[in-house]
């Protein structure tokens, strides 16, 4: 893995060149995903000024005290993953290799967390479609909330899960000795795509668990 | 390969001959010479789609198909033309080709991402005809809810996987072009010395990286609410129908622009050569495009004048729309004025860039018809529009797509085709298209609408017209197939250069060498320096 990755490739001119390429590519790639999950907002935005006494009523039904637990370990995750960064840049492979490995083990607790919550939904009939009774008014509404929580942490949890994947990778590559001061591209383009899905968690948590909760 | 000899150097095609080397290259030529064979191969499914169409509304009362199956003949036309088809048609041949070519690379800058991309089409490609294979979907190309969602009653999740996933081929080309354009030019080829294709191919993936993504994420709740029963676009439960339409024109309206950019970047490189003139205005021209790509972004409200939106936001919409015919406008001018006092010669891909100019002409100007709030509340969902949007995907984009691929195949292929077929054929597309879908505007503008099987038997004449032409056409389309391929075996071998054209492509032999340059080209002339051969201007 290795010895393939850090040489140039063969359409670069130089190691500059690359480096440039890739950090461009990671940055539209970020855009693209800011304007899917944008749609996800928007839809959310729209149905909420139709409803906004059922998003309140769905709000207060949310697991705030799981939820916050989760914000925290993903705030500490991208801390621990710009520590990686930082670690790879200095060329300090068995810092980089721990604090990898705590953001692996940060996000898998995130996706646990997950995971209970989602239980304690379906132990509450909260999820649409399948289970969900709800018996105030504007049943109806409170359910179209629940799908847009379901759809949107779901989506965001399949992100998370794709970074512990990636990050996994990287560690183990780094172990490896795969990376040096002077290439650690990899490293650095995996944490910008780690922040980013901590950034949307930051608008997902207040959209869908504060907002209207008092 | 041929009877003829070979070049006495390598070339892209001749490094290895197994299936297995295509089908894992990481050569930006082989991969457009994979995609120009399979978005072919879609070209005949969706034309086919609309043979039948035009064979049925030969007779006013649908006597060929049912019902049914006319508006799942209607839907597979329209998903597999513009998915599959128009959106990728030239950007993942031509430009996938010429981009690295064009501005002195060696490969995009990342030639996996773009092996991958194809295989993402290939397999949405697959996916969409598999929906077709299973009974076809009946919601038409838009997939409107909730006529895709709790009232379908077929296939639409396989379409929408289909058109999802070839979201993602698209996503990566335009990543890809992105990232090489700005940054693998060669030494001293600055951004004002881009060939007007260039600027086209990053226009267009602009709006493919900015755009797609919401379509993509906006299936996805179609395809939750189809499955689940349950969404936000479900007016029982609270949700909005026409939030789904807002969503759906963000992304198909750009769509749009994703097709004719590139088709203009096409025209203005074959008429600045066959012309032997430098490009009228081609800082404007270049700017146009990068306008077009951004206001593209903010008139997806025109499709829905008469959906429900407010008449406010109406009224917005449709100034904006009229704001895009400025641009377009200068580039039409511009092209013209290229023509002025040029030496003008008429091989093949001329005919056909000339013929893109007038019909991107008819279907813009048309464009403005549609527009206007109130003209467009007698004019929406008839056949005028279905005639609008055909001048410019079918009659803009397919004609400059044809013109690129006569422009370029020398090029590509290390052959030269028969120019006096391909001229017939030019003409043959140009009279066959005008006959097809001049007559739409006329039943349109009297009321026929679109998607119907059957209408009023006043109407059978411009019907009749039309499916006359759409045979001439079709005639058009497949008489390329004969010619080209022919040339594959008997054509003469292509000199590097045998338009004389401007630009690094013309530069390195034809076919290309595996690594593009045998050295990196260095740029030191302006684009399109074509007065610059001609002894004197009278």
């Amino acid at each position: 893995m290795a010895s393939t990755l850090s040489p140039i490739a063969p359409q670069f001119d130089d190691a500059a060149q690359q480096r440039d390429a890739s950090n461009l590519g990671i940055w539209i790639f970020l855009a693209t995903e800011v304007l899917f999950f944008g749609v996800l907002f928007a839809a959310y935005t729209i149905t909420r000024t139709q409803h906004p006494a059922a998003f309140a009523v769905g709000s207060r039904l949310t697991d705030l005290p799981l939820a916050s637990i989760n914000t925290a370990l993903l705030l500490t995750s991208s801390l621990t993953m710009a520590l990686g960064v930082h670690a790879a840049r200095s060329g300090e492979r068995r810092a980089t290799v721990g604090w990898l490995s705590l953001t692996v083990g940060l996000g898998v607790m995130f996706l646990a967390v997950k995971g209970l919550e989602y239980h304690a939904d379906y132990v509450e009939h909260l999820v649409p479609s399948l289970n969900f009774s709800y018996s105030g008014a504007q049943a109806n509404e409170v359910e179209l909330f629940f799908y847009l929580y379901f759809v949107i942490t779901g989506i965001h949890a399949a992100h998370v899960f794709i970074g512990v994947a990636t990050i996994s990778v990287i560690a183990f590559m780094a172990s490896k000795n795969a990376f040096s001061p002077e290439y650690f591209t990899p490293v650095d383009l995996t944490g910008l795509y780690w922040h980013l899905v901590d950034i949307i968690w930051l608008f997902v948590y207040p959209l869908l668990y504060l907002v209207s909760r008092s | 390969m041929s009877s003829i000899t070979v070049a006495e150097h390598e070339n892209y095609l001749t490094t290895d001959f197994r299936l297995w080397s295509w089908l894992t290259t990481l050569d930006h030529k082989r991969i457009a010479v994979l995609y120009t064979l399979s978005i072919t191969l879609l070209f005949f499914v969706g034309g086919a789609a609309a043979a039948l169409i035009r064979l049925n509304l030969l007779t006013p009362y649908s006597e060929l198909v049912s019902i049914e199956t006319y508006n799942k003949l209607f839907t597979t036309h329209g998903v597999i033309m513009v998915w599959f088809f128009l959106i990728p048609s030239i950007p993942t041949t031509l430009g996938n080709f010429l981009v690295p070519l064009m501005i002195g690379a060696r490969d995009l800058a990342f030639p996996r991402l773009n092996l991958l991309s194809w295989y993402l089409y290939v397999i949405g490609a697959i996916c969409a005809i598999e929906s077709l294979m299973a009974g076809g979907v009946d919601t038409g190309w838009t997939f409107y809810t909730p006529f895709s969602t709790e009232f379908s009653n077929t296939h639409v999740f396989a379409a929408v996987t289909g058109v999802f996933i070839a979201g993602f081929s698209s996503i990566l080309t335009g990543l890809n072009f992105i990232v090489t354009i700005h940054e693998m030019r060669a030494p001293g080829l600055t951004w004002f010395r881009l060939p007007l294709f260039i600027w086209a191919m990053y226009a267009t993936s602009l709006i493919l990286v900015l755009a797609t993504p919401v379509l993509a994420m906006t299936l996805v709740l179609v395809a939750v609410e189809h499955i689940f029963g349950i969404g936000v676009f479900d007016p029982a439960l609270g949700g909005d129908p026409l939030l789904f339409q807002h969503l759906f024109w963000f992304y198909s309206h750009p769509a749009v622009y994703i097709m004719i950019v590139p088709a203009m970047g096409v025209a203005s490189e074959i008429i600045g050569c066959f012309a032997r003139n430098r490009i009228f205005g081609y800082r404007f021209m270049a700017y146009a495009m990068l306008a077009i790509a951004a206001f593209g972004f903010v008139v997806w409200g025109h499709h829905m004048f008469v959906s429900g939106q407010s008449a406010y936001a109406g009224t917005v919409f449709s100034l904006l729309t009229f704001l895009v015919s400025v641009p377009s406008a200068v580039k039409v001018f511009n092209w013209t004025a290229t023509l002025y006092k040029g030496r003008i010669s008429f091989e093949a891909p001329m005919l056909y860039a000339l013929g893109f100019v007038g019909l991107f002409t008819v279907g813009g100007l048309t464009g403005l018809f549609l527009a206007s709030l109130g003209l467009d509340v007698q004019l929406h969902d008839t056949y005028f529009v279905v005639a609008h949007f055909h001048y410019i995907m079918v009659g803009g984009a397919v004609m400059a797509f044809f013109g690129g691929i006569h422009f370029w195949w020398p090029k590509i292929t290390g052959r030269m085709y028969s120019d006096a077929w391909a001229r017939f054929a030019a003409i043959v597309t140009f009279v066959g298209f005008n006959l097809t879908f001049f007559p739409q505007f006329i039943v349109g503008y009297l009321g026929m609408p679109r998607r119907y099987p059957e209408y009023p038997p006043e109407f059978q004449l411009w019907n009749v017209l039309s499916s006359m032409g759409a045979v001439i056409l079709a005639l058009g389309y497949v008489l390329p197939l004969f010619y080209l391929f022919r040339s594959l075996r008997y054509g003469p071998a292509a000199p590097a250069n045998p338009w004389n054209a401007k630009g690094l492509e013309w530069q390195t032999s034809s076919p290309p060498l595996p690594e593009n340059f045998l050295r990196t080209p260095v740029v030191a002339e302006e684009p399109y320096s074509y007065s610059a051969d001609r002894p004197s201007d009278g």
